[in-house]
């Protein structure tokens, strides 16, 4: 799958429920999936510190393509970091820095994504394509 | 919902008032938890404001002209009113401020011009950040030195600890009424008491206290209390600052601009007399106004029976969550109004606010601008639900019940 179709296939996956509390229990379910980061290998230059919820992002170029490794101490923002991981893990850096993440918006999760949610994803996401931009 | 409080005030009628309160939130009807964050507003308040926008907006102060003049008397009966509710001595003691913050920044600029190296100021341990900052910065500027009183276990003062700092270099002592994130009520009578023993002046932060809490500035004594009115069903970016006229008076100006001045040329510029010494520029005019109104409000409330409605707010809801096993409460004292802040077991309080939203609860979570609280239990934040008047014991049991979903769901 390309970046966009990996993106609508999340999208079709979310569309299944119509009640909140059911995307959430599957995101949840995602962010208890997610490949951690060993604790030993957790740095302070990987920490996005939020408000309330902390990130430690870890990028990797391999190949010509990017590969994350991510990890939150709330696993709803843990849930959201595994759907992006997802559709970014894979792709050439190119399309990281070029091309739309627009199912955030449309599973509606963006409130996670805005400025004011203070829960270092906002920044994770500008990192991640900041990392992919390094490499392009 | 119905009315099952023992307290005699009528619940429903107090609800009709606020609009907001008939809002669904993500399919579900609103609770509204986070009133320690800032009420909401009942009708008559929304109504001034529109009002006063729609027939009466005008510049104040200096205007001939009729609407001018009217608006300078809403302004200034907004000021009396608010004085004669806190028995304030004089009405121009009352500064019209853009919040909390706002009339700490004040008192720390202002005031602290008074101070010299080696002066002390003693805060305690459980002070938002607007009551710690602007002291750090004074600290570096005039070089003066800035105590902290511990907190026991319980989330209450170290009253024992706070005697040993006191001394004749203590030149003010800044101390919330309130703990804004444990809702514990501080022993500010005697704090006052003895701080002035040693000659501080004592400066109250009342934002979370001005809501629960009747306020009489001279039988409390204090030399200056803070409040924002967002927290006290008024509009957001007005508050107000009191300080005994005494210390006001010697007290350099904060800002400069129109308003301030008595008499300005290159030569010399002289200051205009109280409260308008310290109100720079054209202020929040209809804020003021709305804030006058807000405490018309209270006073067509039974203020007593509407603090027994929120001990007994306070008291069923941390039954409820006692009896769920995982939930800490932290804050434990007996003397608390009506705020619980608790964690669920290891679960993240980000995820059980993200949960509860969905539900239709709003509660609060995070550090509540107070990290020196949260490294001293060593948690990353907590869940903090705040009662007003107008909130019901039925909400706390859909409250409870959307809590143990949330709980279910991420165990």
């Amino acid at each position: 799958m390309n970046y966009i179709e990996k993106q609508n296939a999340i999208i079709e996956d979310f569309s299944l429920f119509d009640d909140w509390m059911e995307k959430y229990e599957l995101i949840i379910d995602l962010g208890k999936e997610i490949e951690m980061i060993p604790s030993q290998d957790k740095r302070d230059e990987q920490l996005i510190e939020g408000c309330q919820s902390r990130v430690w992002l870890k990028s990797n170029y391999k190949d010509g393509k990017m590969f994350y490794f991510a990890d939150s101490d709330a696993i709803i923002t843990k849930g959201i970091i595994s759907l992006l991981i997802k559709v970014m893990n894979g792709e050439e850096p190119k399309t990281i820095a070029k091309e739309d993440l627009f199912f955030i918006k449309e599973i509606g999760l963006q409130e996670h994504l805005s400025p004011t949610r203070a829960n270092g994803l906002v920044e994770m996401v500008k990192r991640m394509k900041l990392d992919a931009i390094k490499n392009y | 919902m119905k009315d099952t409080t023992q307290s005699r005030i009528a619940v429903q009628d107090i609800r009709s008032q606020f609009p907001i309160l008939t809002q669904k939130v993500n399919g579900r009807d609103l609770i509204y938890f986070d009133n320690a964050a800032t009420s909401q507003k009942p009708l008559i308040v929304i109504d001034k404001i529109k009002n006063y926008y729609e027939k009466e907006n005008a510049n104040i102060h200096r205007g001939v002209h009729s609407l001018s003049q009217e608006a300078t008397t809403a302004y200034e009966q907004a000021r009396q009113k608010i004085s004669s509710y806190l028995n304030a001595k004089s009405d121009s003691e009352i500064i019209f401020t853009k919040g909390t913050t706002d009339g700490i920044n004040l008192i720390a600029s202002s005031f602290g011009e008074l101070l010299s190296p080696g002066d002390e100021i003693i805060i305690s341990a459980m002070e938002h950040h607007s009551n710690i900052v602007p002291w750090q910065l004074l600290e570096s500027r005039k070089k003066i030195k800035l105590k902290v009183v511990p907190i026991h276990k319980s989330g209450e003062i170290d009253l024992n600890a706070f005697e040993k700092l006191l001394n004749e270099k203590t030149k003010l002592v800044s101390i919330t009424h309130i703990s804004n994130s444990l809702g514990i009520i501080n022993p500010i009578n005697e704090i006052i008491r003895k701080s002035h023993l040693v000659g501080a002046k004592v400066l109250i932060d009342g934002a979370q206290s001005i809501q629960h809490e009747k306020i009489d500035l001279q039988e409390l004594n204090c030399d200056f209390f803070v409040f924002s009115g967002h927290k006290v069903y008024g509009p957001t970016g007005v508050g107000v600052l009191y300080g005994k006229s005494e210390l006001l008076n010697i007290m350099p100006p904060y800002q400069g601009g129109g308003d301030m001045i008595e008499k300005v040329s290159f030569e010399k510029t002289t200051f205009n007399v109280l409260p308008f010494k310290f109100e720079a520029g054209t202020p929040n005019i209809v804020g003021g106004i709305a804030l006058g109104t807000a405490f018309d409000f209270i006073d067509s409330l039974n203020f007593e029976q509407c603090q027994v409605h929120e001990l007994e707010l306070l008291r069923y809801a941390e039954a409820q969550l006692n009896a769920i096993p995982t939930i800490k409460i932290f804050g434990t004292s007996k003397n608390k109004t009506s705020v619980i802040s608790f964690n669920v077991g290891d679960i993240h309080p980000f995820d059980i606010g993200t949960l509860l939203d969905k539900q239709g609860v709003a509660v609060r979570t995070g550090h509540h601008c107070t990290q020196p609280i949260m490294d001293f239990y060593q948690i990353p934040g907590t869940i903090r639900v705040s009662f007003s008047i107008y909130n019901t014991k039925d909400e706390i049991d859909l409250f409870v019940a959307a809590l143990n979903k949330s709980i279910q769901i991420l165990s």
